[in-house]
């Protein structure tokens, strides 16, 4: 428990920060760059993610466990979902046969 | 310590791009595993054990075999030809580039982070996030259970099929 507790004192804050903004970046990179709908919900996944390591991260460094609490949250919105963009995309392919994004670009108007 | 912190940090990077780039949704699932193991490495250096033992159950466990799931009930298993034009890629390329600069410049220039010393090395134990959580926060817990319910029923609304 010592010796992990001193691992934090040795990485910088900002580490974290630049690691949870890349990931942050791929995932947003990948919802634009995919036409496959699970591909993209898996890169939503990425983002969520790299937001509760960002929180985890300010948590652990300012020792309030609040912020840890919120990252619980965030991964009960997140299955939340994820169950029901799942059953979207399950309706989706049972009525146009395909999974294509692009098939739903009747949503933007 | 901190070669550990890179080298976990290395694997996600590569798996997240994977996860964009490879085209076979199984190798996207797979790739995603990986990373959210390695994150999960992440957490425990960070002192929340809580949280490492939670992502696993709920990401690795729950989230990433769901998709599976629907990928072998869909039958989306073989490399789908799905690709936006040329164009769109590139700019979405670039625009994840700009957007990642654009963050790293502003969280470098606008504001400093001062962490508080020393560092409690308890507050990702189970015992200290479940006071918090049932007391602080119990409302928004007992809120997520109807949000829970909500998400429930209307996946098996949408997945019903239509009758008429």
């Amino acid at each position: 428990m010592k010796e992990i507790s001193s691992a934090i004192q040795l990485i910088p804050l900002e580490q974290y920060v630049m690691l949870s903004v890349a990931l942050f970046s791929i995932g947003m990179m990948g919802v634009l760059f995919r036409r496959n709908t699970i591909a993209i919900l898996m890169c939503l996944e990425l983002m969520f993610n790299s937001v509760n390591l960002l929180l985890t991260a300010f948590s652990a460094y300012h020792s309030d466990p609040s912020g840890q609490v919120f990252v619980f949250f965030i991964m009960i919105v997140a299955a939340a979902e994820v169950a029901v963009g799942l059953s979207i995309l399950v309706m989706m392919k049972r009525n146009v046969d395909s999974v294509d994004i692009n098939l739903l670009n009747r949503l933007k108007w | 310590m901190i070669f550990l912190f890179y080298m976990l940090s290395a694997i996600m990077i590569i798996c997240a791009l994977a996860v964009v780039f490879s085209k076979n949704p199984i190798n996207n699932v797979i790739y995603l595993i990986v990373c959210f193991i390695a994150m999960a490495g992440h957490y425990i250096l960070l002192n929340a054990q809580f949280l490492a033992v939670v992502h696993i159950i709920v990401y690795t466990g729950a989230i990433m075999v769901l998709f599976l799931f629907v990928i072998m009930l869909l039958n989306l298993n073989k490399a789908i030809i799905l690709r936006k034009s040329k164009v769109t890629r590139i700019t979405a390329v670039i625009t994840g580039g700009i957007f990642f600069l654009v963050l790293v410049a502003a969280t470098r220039q606008t504001f400093e982070i001062h962490p508080r010393y020393p560092f409690a090395s308890d507050i990702g134990l189970l015992t200290q996030i479940g006071k918090v959580l049932f007391s602080e926060f119990l409302l928004p817990f007992e809120m997520s259970s109807i949000l829970f319910i909500s998400a429930m029923v209307g996946a098996i609304m949408f997945g019903k099929k239509d009758e008429h």
